[in-house]
């Protein structure tokens, strides 16, 4: 039993609070009718899933070099430590999101533009408000 | 090394560095960015002839950026399906580009042209990335590119376009991040993100919860994107009020290709034997493309708004599309069915949204109940309609009764008989509702005034640059609908299917 | 010269402050954009960078940012910063650097070769790559503050970064 928790539970726990996390954001999303904390609900779950993509590249663990270290170094070129062979942490999944980074920081920018001529628009950014509002024009024939 | 080898390469890189250079140029003439995106898209055309002969006579083009090789560097494919799309895609570019002349100086403010054309080419360029890369990180950066342009391009009308812009920048961008949450399950498992590569190394842990979860994520993040059923319903009102040249666009070529991402997944990546490792895969797929085509179908006859009414034919279409991809691991005509209908749907659907658009500039109507009389006022658009709407119901000689005729085919070699009633059915009510439109143009007398006189004097006229694309479009129809149904495709065809895998040529 | 309206009183202490640190920030995303050893990289410097602009926009209003980034020059920032990165990849397809290591040729060879100055082959060609991305990101998000910030009769057309 106590194997079973540990090899499922706790050896996997950067899983577990990504998955957490990436709910919560999706939750915020789904939820919320104001168009800013949708907003801000997709950042969480962009946000998340970066953190977990990242967390897969921690390789090295409970891997006891000759350094007495248990966990991979930054993947940083070290030459006294090149011939001795350490262990460093995949920078593949670093780089990846750093290019989702970009471009989550873009999806925002669009989105905070768009949600600005709403605004000026319609004079709310509350979902319900805005239907309301649009149901109004087509009565009067907008 | 041919030098036709570089023109995928050379393609995707120039179409970004033209659209950049049309920011700065739009600084000393209005115009120019225009003439320079039709003149860059017009070589790539030509380009792309040379990569689909190329393909065709020597084999796939496999380039290496930068000279990495893979696993450890992105590497881009073209064989003979790639091919094929990037010029059906960038054809539909231009036609939408020429399209686009006489249509902007109605619906988009002066002062945003030269944004606009900037931003069309960038979406262009981030199309074309899709169709030729081999990576799959690569592939959700052009998706993402071609994404985020198509939001902002979809905003720039403004008024009623602004809310279904936001949903649609919500809901793509979670069908995004889920696409690369899959990629990130599938790499956790195999540790590489080239095409190829992954193709050999995920039949070792075909069991493995991990893939089972990345393909899971994959499929939902692409069927997001590419509005099939019941993942749509962001698409209608973004179709209905995006300005005509962007709805005809993306309608045409930027859903095909989100869908050539699910093929390509589907196919090249977990290949079909992933498909038919899991017993009912492949007809769960069918029955949704099923419900997708009947329910489509039925909202369309509903809507009494022209482009909203062929939004939802568009999610119809989707369907069929979706149905030969589930056939194809029983029946090779199944992908030949899907390489058909994204031609014919492009050039059909292309040219009913253009006419719309023409409909609503000219006259300024939009609902189907004010469509009294058009026949006379604007001969030409709805000769055109008329085509492409016989196109999308399936009557012999047209286009879209070649991509029916082979599914069709396809189902009876399957021995999956409901289809075949699905698809008859569909193409009956398809008829439904493009004979209401048709009705009203033609065959309802105009009440009111009886004056023809004054009914032709209206005076106002399409710009040529507008009937041009349309009249291309429905000649298309007819060409496309008897050259598929001669023998003159099989060549392509047959590459496709080896290109693919399928072992087998027809 | 015209009094603009504001939503708060001027306070010395503040512009000064901000006009004496927006140089060092922009520094400072140099140092990050290709400094040594360190991460860094393109993005971060660019974001740096546009950091200090938008620090001097806050603090002294739209009109006198705009005097500091007038449009035709974020435009321009913006295309060049493509230019750069995507010349540096023609570069190695025109000259057929397709090799293995294209990133590490220092990027002003004519330089070196001719006239022997040593520093210019430390300039890798990594580094143009990223100069051109910072300054692509650091003028998309100086336009994006900018069209954010601006009263409605000015307002534009929100272009993505």
């Amino acid at each position: 039993m106590m194997e079973w928790l540990i090899q499922h539970v706790l050896e996997k726990y950067n899983f577990w609070i990504a998955m957490l996390i990436i709910i919560i954001g999706l939750t915020a999303t789904i939820v919320k009718e104001n168009l800013l904390k949708k907003l801000i609900g997709l950042s969480i779950f962009q946000t998340a899933m970066f953190l977990w993509f990242v967390s897969l590249g921690d390789v090295g663990r409970n891997i006891l070099t000759t350094w007495g270290l248990k966990t991979g170094t930054p993947p940083i070129l070290w030459e006294q430590a090149a011939e001795k062979g350490y262990i460093y942490v995949n920078p593949l999944p670093n780089v990846l999101m750093l290019t989702g980074i970009v471009v989550s920081a873009a999806t925002t920018a669009v989105a905070l533009a768009i949600v600005i001529r709403i605004y000026q628009k319609y004079g709310t950014i509350e979902e319900d408000e805005i239907i309301e509002k649009e149901k109004e024009f087509e009565r009067v024939g907008g | 090394m041919y030098p036709v080898e570089h023109f995928p390469v050379l393609i995707v890189g120039l179409a970004l560095f033209c659209g950049f250079t049309m920011l700065l140029a739009g600084y000393t003439s209005r115009r120019l960015p225009f003439f320079m995106s039709l003149a860059m898209n017009s070589v790539f055309l030509i380009m792309s002839l040379f990569i689909l002969d190329h393909v065709l006579t020597v084999g796939p083009i496999r380039y290496w950026l930068g000279g990495w090789r893979p696993p450890w560097g992105i590497e881009y494919v073209v064989d003979a399906m790639n091919a094929y799309l990037l010029i059906i895609v960038i054809s539909i570019v231009i036609l939408g580009l020429i399209y686009s002349r006489g249509n902007v100086r109605h619906e988009i403010e002066e002062r945003k042209h030269v944004t606009f054309y900037t931003l069309v080419q960038l979406m262009a360029a981030g199309m074309y990335g899709i169709t030729v890369t081999g990576d799959l990180f690569n592939m959700f950066i052009w998706l993402e590119i071609a994404s985020l342009t198509a939001y902002a391009l979809i905003a720039v009308a403004g008024g009623r376009a602004l809310r279904p812009a936001y949903n649609y920048v919500i809901m793509g961008s979670i069908g995004a991040v889920l696409y690369i949450f899959g990629v990130g399950w599938i790499y956790s498992v195999t540790g590489t993100l080239n095409f190829a590569d992954m193709r050999l190394l995920l039949p070792l842990v075909y069991d493995s919860r991990a893939v089972q979860m990345g393909f899971a994520m994959i499929v939902v993040g692409v069927m997001i994107k590419a509005y099939i059923f019941p993942l749509h319903l962001w698409q209608p009102d973004v179709y209905t009020y995006a300005p005509s040249t962007i709805s005809s666009m993306m309608a045409s070529v930027h859903v095909k290709v989100m869908f050539y991402m699910l093929l390509r997944m589907f196919y090249s990546v977990f290949t079909l034997d992933f498909i038919r490792h899991y017993i009912g895969l492949d007809l769960l797929i069918c029955w949704v493309a099923a419900i997708a085509i009947l329910a489509g179908s039925i909202w369309a006859i509903k809507q009494r708004n022209l482009k909203r009414m062929l939004a939802y034919s568009s999610v119809s279409q989707m369907g069929y599309i979706l149905l030969g991809l589930g056939l194809s691991p029983l029946s090779p005509w199944g992908l030949v069915g899907v390489a058909a209908h994204i031609l014919n749907h492009a050039i059909g659907k292309g040219c009913l949204f253009m006419c719309a658009g023409a409909i609503s500039q000219q006259e300024g109507l939009r609902d189907i109940r004010d469509f009294e009389g058009l026949g006379k006022k604007m001969p030409h658009v709805c000769a055109a309609f008329t085509i492409a709407a016989l196109s999308m119901i399936g009557i012999p000689l047209t286009a879209g009764f070649a991509s029916k005729l082979f599914l069709i085919v396809a189902s009876l070699d399957a021995a999956q008989y409901p289809f075949v009633a699905v698809l008859l059915l569909s193409g009956l009510l398809n008829l439904v509702y493009f004979w209401r439109v048709i009705d009203q143009m033609y065959f309802v007398k105009h009440k009111g005034t009886e004056n023809a006189a004054e009914v032709r004097e209206t005076g106002k006229s399409l710009p040529l640059s507008m009937v041009a694309p349309i009249l291309i479009l429905a000649s298309l129809c007819i060409i496309m609908g008897i050259i598929w149904l001669t023998n003159i495709p099989m060549p392509l065809i047959n590459h496709i299917l080896s290109n693919l895998r399928m072992g087998v040529t027809l | 010269m015209t009094q603009e309206k504001r939503a708060y009183k001027r306070d010395v202490v503040i512009e000064v402050t901000a006009s004496l640190m927006f140089p060092f920030i922009l520094l400072f995303g140099l140092y990050v954009m290709m400094g040594t050893g360190g991460t860094g990289g393109g993005f971060q410097g660019g974001t740096i960078l546009a950091t200090g602009f938008i620090l001097y926009i806050t603090v002294f209003g739209t009109d006198k940012g705009r005097e500091k980034m007038p449009e035709s020059v974020n435009v321009f920032f913006k295309s060049f910063g493509l230019f750069l990165y995507n010349g540096a990849g023609w570069l190695c397809i025109l000259f057929s650097l397709a090799t293995a290591q294209w990133l590490n040729m220092p990027a002003f060879w004519p330089v070196t070769e001719f006239t022997g100055i040593a520093g210019a082959r430390g300039f890798l060609i990594a580094y143009m790559i990223s100069v051109g991305i910072g300054l692509t990101v650091m003028a998309s998000f100086v336009s994006q503050y900018f069209d954010l910030s601006m009263k409605e009769d000015d307002e534009m057309d929100g272009d993505e970064g």
